[in-house]
């Protein structure tokens, strides 16, 4: 009830926040584009749609993610509108939790505007809806809800920039590990060697998540495999999360 | 059992690093450092408070800015963690969040979810309490007349005054029926109507047999209506009481207004006030005992001077509580 009641609060927040529209009015926009930019190019129309669509939905979920979440419990404590919550019987990590779950909703809600759209935009243009699109888009939302997690992490903390470049570093880490740990295979070098692969087995990774270009291509990917990304993006999440209220139980208010 | 108890609370709060020569004693109070090398600047905000508010009382929280008002509050309401020492709100411990249930708290220049109206910020907090939909309903108006915001329930807070913002904070911070409510600073930034209105809230509060604890910097808020009060000055305790005995016996001062001295006589009689103002060739002075006064007079006669007032006044509560916090 107070979890709700706090999640449905945050997701009005950026409801009413206009850099939520601005978001979904641009990503709309660019899936427009892409439709112009098909017919523009002979023969590859539906793949370009299909692929700037996804990246649209990623780009921008990954953008609200980091720009939202990083200020979710830093604007709680600089309003302090933070203080007459943690005054009532509220559990911190009630009132942390609520935070998380309504930006998940809100990136929910955009997520599946913005692939409603594309998903409508292909039908129209008459091109094949494969399971695998949606597949994909249920990938992206995992890695959001990651990266949320991420940026809420950062914000128990610190400030709002320093959490979003720690953020975006992060996830552009996360991206790079498993093809630097390939490359670092075939070196000699010890030293970056270990570094690499202390990356690759403790950040995220989010190349993981990124089935894109078998969703353009219309490549079946396994259901299995689906399964493992979801648990382990669940799993993932869970053990930040964990962290963060660690370390919002012990954050003051002063 | 009193409603509140303290027992030698103490908040240190550490933050950033300085490095400062060694024999530095010690700065202001709230920055006593005693540090060789570099080390954590320790602020001592509150020292081994120790403090009992009986249940049905209004009680009054004095000091000057940065006495550790602020700090006391948020460490009982569970925003800050006690560096050492206990405290018990209504026979429950500060550090069990069940102490928070029958509470209220209206932070020091409050901001809320401004992208709400009133009712839907009342009806949030309600949700805080697991209020039934009903029952959230029926509370919301309640509160709303209880402040007089009923004309503005489908308003959104940013529209809000200073004095309505004030007015909804304390709705929301008796949204659960508080035994015991704590508000912090409530008058400050308010009007003279506004200030009125308040006074009335504390009042009628007390009249429904709660505990109301306020705090304040400006005496006279604090002299009207509250049944006891504390002084705290650089986070400690300077004394409970009744304001009255916690003041003890106000200085009678005597304010003189004299025009057409000559310097020598100017200097001379300056020296025996306690504060005086030159205005042009015009003289104000504020003399506090009787042969002081006699002097001055002399040396108006002696000068031929001209003695435009002499008006006996007694010393205000800023003056004395000034002079006591010194």
């Amino acid at each position: 009830m107070k979890i709700k009641a706090i999640a449905l609060n945050t997701f009005k927040e950026a409801i009413r926040d206009k850099i939520f529209y601005n978001l979904l009015i641009f990503a709309l926009l660019v899936i427009v584009a892409s439709v112009l930019i098909g017919d523009l190019s002979i023969g590859q129309n539906e793949k370009f749609i299909k692929d700037i669509g996804l990246a649209a939905i990623s780009f921008f979920g990954v953008l609200t993610a980091i720009l939202v979440g990083v200020s979710l419990v830093y604007k709680e404590i600089d309003r302090r509108t933070v203080y007459t919550i943690i005054s009532k019987p509220v559990h911190r990590y009630e009132f942390l939790l609520s935070k998380y779950f309504g930006l998940c909703l809100t990136l929910l809600v955009n997520v599946a505007v913005m692939s409603f759209f594309l998903f409508v935009v292909i039908c129209w243009k008459g091109y094949s809806l494969s399971l695998s699109l949606p597949k994909a888009v249920l990938l992206i939302f995992c890695e959001l809800i990651l990266l949320t997690s991420i940026a809420l992490l950062f914000s128990t903390f610190s400030s709002p920039t320093l959490s979003a470049i720690f953020t975006l570093a992060i996830y552009i880490i996360g991206h790079l590990t498993s093809d630097l740990k390939e490359i670092v295979q075939d070196t000699q070098g010890k030293f970056s060697h270990y570094l690499i692969n202390l990356c690759y087995y403790i950040l995220p990774n989010f190349s993981n998540f990124n089935i894109r270009t078998e969703a353009v291509h219309g490549i079946n990917i396994s259901a299995t495999y689906i399964l493992n990304v979801v648990l382990y993006a669940v799993l993932y999440t869970a053990v930040v999360l964990f962290i963060s209220i660690l370390s919002f139980q012990k954050r003051e208010f002063n | 059992m009193p409603a509140v108890k303290i027992v030698e609370l103490t908040k240190v709060f550490r933050s950033g690093f300085a490095f400062v020569p060694t024999n530095r004693d010690s700065l202001h109070f709230a920055h006593r450092l005693r540090l060789t090398g570099i080390r954590r600047i320790r602020t001592v905000a509150l020292d081994s408070l120790s403090l009992e508010v009986e249940e049905g009382e209004i009680f009054g929280y004095l000091g000057p800015n940065g006495a550790g008002k602020t700090t006391t509050f948020k460490l009982l309401v569970g925003l800050l963690r006690p560096t050492s020492g206990e405290a018990w709100l209504l026979g429950n411990n500060i550090r069990d969040i069940s102490s928070q249930k029958e509470i209220g708290f209206l932070p020091e220049q409050p901001y809320f979810y401004d992208y709400l109206t009133a009712r839907e910020f009342l009806d949030f907090y309600c949700q805080l309490y697991n209020l039934s939909k009903q029952a959230r309903k029926r509370r919301v108006s309640e509160l709303l007349e209880l402040v007089g915001l009923q004309d503005a329930a489908s308003v959104q807070l940013r529209k809000f005054s200073r004095g309505m913002l004030q007015r909804i904070g304390v709705a929301q911070a008796l949204i659960n029926e508080p035994k015991l409510v704590f508000f912090d600073e409530p008058m400050s930034g308010l009007d003279p109507i506004g200030r009125k209105q308040m006074r009335d809230v504390i009042l009628r509060l007390k009249a429904d047999g709660k505990t109301v604890i306020y705090s304040s910097h400006i005496l006279s808020d604090v002299e009207e209506i509250c049944d006891r009060a504390a002084i705290l000055s650089q986070g400690k305790l300077h004394g409970v009481g009744q304001l009255n005995e916690l003041l003890g016996v106000r200085k009678q001062l005597v304010e003189m207004s004299i025009e057409g001295l000559d310097e020598t006589s100017k200097a001379k009689i300056k020296e025996l006030a306690s504060e005086s103002i030159e205005r042009g060739n015009r003289i104000i002075l504020n003399i506090s005992d009787e042969v002081a006064l006699k002097e001055a007079q002399d040396i108006v006669i002696q000068q031929g001077a001209k003695l435009l007032s002499l008006i006996p006044r007694t010393e205000s509560l800023d003056e004395l509580f000034a002079r006591k916090v010194e």
